[in-house]
C-alpha cells in the first residue's frame, strides 16, 4: 500500500494543468497497490485552488498558503513537512520548471530518492518501477528507487491530465514551515508571457520553426498564420530562439518544453537530436523542409510521418490556405 | 570570486542515437562514440569564465607573469574514472585554474552521490559559487545541483539565463527561466547555479570590471581552448582524489534494473510533393485535420 502526495503547481490562484498529470500517475499508483493520494495546494492563492482541486478524487485536500512568488526555499520545508507526517511513500509533481526545481529540494530533506521526468509507471509486486527518457529519448531506462520514500516528477505529455470525479474531498489546513535560506535569497520580479494561444504541452497541434524560417518577420509573416489557422501553438527550434527570431519559452526540446500532441509541424527545422528529444512522442509529424530527405541531411526525415519537400515560404500560405478552406467547410 | 564547476563526460550527445542497450538490457554501451564534456556543463563553465575575467586586459600579463585578465578562480570537479581527466583538461585549456578529479567507477554513481561528493568538495574548497549544468546529457536527471544545494544549505537558481554582479558584492542578480516567463532573483553567495543556453547570450553575463558594452561572440557553446590554452592546460594544477580521502560514504538511490531502445516509429517518412496531397493525407489517412 503506497499513499501519494501530489504537490500542486498554482499560479493565480488556479491550479495549473501540469498538476492534473501528477494526479494521474497517483491515482495509477494508488489503484494499483491499493494506497490513497492527497493533493497539497501550495502558494499563493492555495485556498482558491484547494477548492478546485477538491474535484479530483483525493482523499483530502491540503492548503498551504504561502504569500508571494514561488521560490523553492520558500516551499520546500513545507512540502516536506507534509510528507514526512502523512508518511507518504511517493511525493509527485509535474517535471515542469516548478517540479524539477522544487522536488530535488525535497527529495534531499527527505533522504530520498528522485525517479525524474517519468514517462511510466509499472508496479510489480507491490514494487514501483519507473520508465525515464535518457539520452535524449534514444534509451528508456527502468528504474528502481531504492529509498523508502519516493520523489517523482512526471512528464506532463505523457500523463494525461487528470478529470474530474464525483464528489469533493475533504479540504485541511497543512502548517506551513519557515522559508530556508532566509535573508539571502529574494524573487524581485516575476515576468510571465502573456499568450492567446494555448499552451505548449497542452497543445493538440504544434506549428514549430526553425532556422529555416530565416527571420522574426517571417515567423509573424508564415508560421503564425498557419499556427491560428489551425488553433495550435507554436514552437520553435533552439537554432530560431539563438537567431531572436521567437522568444526562448518557445523552444523545444532537450534544453526546452516536451510536447507530444496529436499533430506536430516542423517548419524549416533539420531535426537535431536534441529537437527531436522534445517532439518525438507526437502522434504525428509532418516536416516541411527543402532538403532532400534521403541524403541524412534532414535527420527529421526519419521520424516524420509526412515529409513535404518543398519552399517553406511557396508551401507554408498554401498550406494555410488549404486549412482555411477545410476549416470552413 | 572562486567558482566550483562540476563537469562531467558524456558519449558524444550528438550521437545519441548511436548507443546501444546490451542483449540482456542491463548496460547502454557507447562504444565507438567518443567522450565529450556535458554540453550543459560547458555552458555553465563558460559563464563561470565570463563571471571571473576582464576582457579589456586580455593577453595581458602582471611583472609576476601571471595573467591580468583573471580576476577570480574557476575550480573544475569530475566524478569519474580516469579518463575524465581529459574533460578536466579541456576545462583547463578552455581557461579555468585548477581541476579535481574524484576517481569513482561510472557505474557506482547517481545524482545523490554526485550531490554528496561535490558537497564535500565545495565544503573543502569553499566557493563562492557551484556552478553546474543543469542536467547531465547522458542520464538527463536534472537532479544533482539541488541535491546539492540543500546538502548544503546553500540557495539556489535553477536554469539561470542572465547574471550580474559587481566587485566586492556579495549578491547576484540572476534571472531564470521558467516554463512561461522568466524569474528575477537576488541571491547572496555562497550559493548554488544552474544554467540554461541562453546563459551564452553575448550580453548574459555582466561582472561588473569587463566593460558594461561588451558582448561576447554569438555561440552554441563554450569558448574554444586555443593552442596556447591547451599547453598551458598541461601545466595546470590537477589534483586526484577519492570518495575515502573526502570521507564521502555514498548512499545510492537509484538503480536501473533494464534498458531498452525506444520503439521506432513505424514505417518510413512518406514523402509527399504537394501541399494538396499533404492536405489529402493529413485529412483522410490520419485523419488529425
Ligand atoms: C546540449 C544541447 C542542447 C540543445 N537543446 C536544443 C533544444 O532544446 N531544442 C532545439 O531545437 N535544439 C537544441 N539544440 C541545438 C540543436 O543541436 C540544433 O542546433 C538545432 O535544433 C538546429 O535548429 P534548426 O533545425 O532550426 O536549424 P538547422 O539545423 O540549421 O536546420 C534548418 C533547416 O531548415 C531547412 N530550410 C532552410 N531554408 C528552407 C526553406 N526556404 N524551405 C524549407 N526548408 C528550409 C534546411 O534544409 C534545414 O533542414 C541543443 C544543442 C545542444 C548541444
Ligand atoms: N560524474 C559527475 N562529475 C561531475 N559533475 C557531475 C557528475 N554527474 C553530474 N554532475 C553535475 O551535476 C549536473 C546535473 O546532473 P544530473 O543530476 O545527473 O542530471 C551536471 O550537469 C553536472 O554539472
Amino acid at each position: 500500500m503506497t499513499d501519494v502526495l501530489v504537490v500542486a503547481e498554482i499560479a493565480d490562484g488556479k491550479p495549473q494543468k501540469t498538476t492534473l498529470s501528477a494526479v494521474t500517475f497517483a491515482k495509477q499508483v494508488a489503484e494499483g497497490t491499493s494506497g490513497a493520494y492527497d493533493i497539497l495546494a501550495i502558494g499563493e492563492g492555495a485556498a482558491s485552488a484547494a477548492e478546485e482541486l477538491a474535484k479530483y478524487g483525493a482523499r483530502k485536500v491540503l492548503r498551504a498558503e504561502i504569500a508571494g512568488p514561488y521560490y523553492a526555499e520558500a516551499y520546500a520545508p513545507t512540502v516536506a513537512e507534509v510528507a514526512k507526517s502523512g508518511g507518504y511513500g511517493v511525493v509527485a509533481a509535474c517535471a515542469s520548471a516548478y517540479g524539477k526545481d522544487l522536488m530535488p529540494r525535497v527529495a534531499a530533506k527527505l533522504d530520498a530518492g528522485v525517479a525524474s521526468d517519468i514517462s511510466g509507471v509499472a508496479i510489480e509486486g507491490g514494487e514501483l518501477l519507473y520508465t525515464r527518457p535518457m539520452y535524449a529519448g534514444n534509451v528508456f531506462g527502468t528504474l528502481k528507487l531504492t529509498t523508502p520514500v519516493h520523489v517523482v516528477t512526471v512528464r506532463q505529455s505523457e500523463f494525461e491530465a487528470a478529470s474530474e470525479a464525483d464528489g469533493a474531498s475533504p479540504i485541511e489546513d497543512a502548517p506551513v514551515a519557515p522559508a530556508d535560506a532566509e535573508g539571502k535569497i529574494r524573487v524581485v520580479n516575476v515576468e510571465t508571457i502573456q499568450s492567446e494561444r494555448p499552451d505548449l504541452a497542452a497543445a493538440d497541434i504544434v506549428v514549430s520553426g526553425g532556422r529555416g524560417v530565416g527571420s522574426a518577420e517571417n515567423f509573424h509573416k508564415v508560421v503564425e498564420p498557419l499556427v491560428d489557422a489551425l488553433g495550435a501553438a507554436m514552437g520553435a527550434s533552439r537554432a530560431a530562439v539563438d537567431a531572436g527570431y521567437v522568444s526562448p519559452e518557445l523552444q523545444i526540446g532537450q534544453t526546452g518544453r516536451v510536447v507530444a500532441p496529436k499533430l506536430y509541424i516542423a517548419i524549416g527545422i533539420s531535426g537535431a537530436i536534441q529537437h527531436l528529444a522534445g517532439m518525438k512522442g507526437s502522434k504525428v509529424i509532418v516536416a516541411i523542409n527543402k532538403a532532400d530527405p534521403t541524403d541524412g541531411t534532414a535527420p527529421i526525415a526519419d521520424i516524420a510521418d509526412y515529409y513535404l519537400r518543398a519552399d517553406l515560404f511557396e508551401a507554408v500560405p498554401k498550406l494555410t490556405e488549404a486549412v482555411r478552406k477545410l476549416k470552413a467547410s | 570570486m572562486k567558482i566550483l564547476v562540476p563537469v562531467k563526460r558524456v558519449a558524444d550527445p550528438d550521437n545519441a542515437n548511436k548507443v546501444k542497450v546490451s542483449d540482456d538490457g542491463t548496460k547502454v554501451t557507447s562504444d565507438g562514440l567518443e567522450w565529450k564534456m556535458n554540453p550543459f556543463d560547458e555552458w555553465s563553465l563558460e559563464a563561470a569564465l565570463r563571471l571571473t575575467e576582464d576582457v579589456s586586459k586580455k593577453g595581458m600579463k602582471g611583472d609576476d607573469g601571471k595573467p591580468l585578465d583573471r580576476i577570480g578562480e574557476v575550480v573544475l570537479v569530475s566524478i569519474g574514472p580516469k579518463d575524465a581527466v581529459q574533460t578536466i583538461r579541456q576545462g583547463l585549456a578552455m581557461g579555468a585554474e585548477r581541476g579535481i578529479l574524484v576517481e569513482a567507477e561510472d557505474s557506482s554513481l547517481d545524482s545523490h552521490v554526485v550531490a554528496q561528493v561535490l558537497a564535500a568538495v565545495a565544503q573543502k574548497e569553499n566557493p563562492d559559487i557551484v556552478f553546474l549544468g543543469k542536467q547531465s546529457a547522458d542520464g538527463d536527471s536534472n537532479v544533482a545541483g539541488t541535491k546539492l544545494a540543500e546538502m548544503l544549505g546553500w540557495p539556489l537558481v535553477n536554469y539561470a539565463t542572465s547574471i550580474r554582479t559587481e566587485p566586492g558584492s556579495d549578491t547576484l542578480t540572476v534571472t531564470r527561466a521558467l516554463d512561461g516567463g522568466v524569474q528575477t532573483i537576488e541571491v547572496k553567495m555562497p550559493c548554488v547555479l544552474t544554467s540554461t543556453d541562453r546563459i551564452l547570450h553575448p550580453e548574459s553575463v555582466k561582472n561588473g570590471v569587463t566593460p558594461e558594452d561588451h558582448k561576447y561572440p554569438e555561440s552554441e557553446g563554450g569558448r574554444y581552448a586555443s593552442l596556447k590554452g591547451i599547453m598551458a592546460a598541461k601545466k595546470k594544477p590537477l589534483e586526484e582524489t577519492t570518495l575515502e580521502a573526502l570521507g564521502v560514504t555514498p548512499k545510492r538511490t537509484e538503480e536501473y534494473v533494464k534498458f531498452a531502445l525506444p520503439p521506432a516509429r513505424e514505417g518510413k517518412a512518406t514523402v509527399v510533393e504537394s501541399v494538396d496531397e499533404l492536405v489529402e493525407k493529413l485529412h483522410s489517412e490520419a485523419k488529425v485535420l
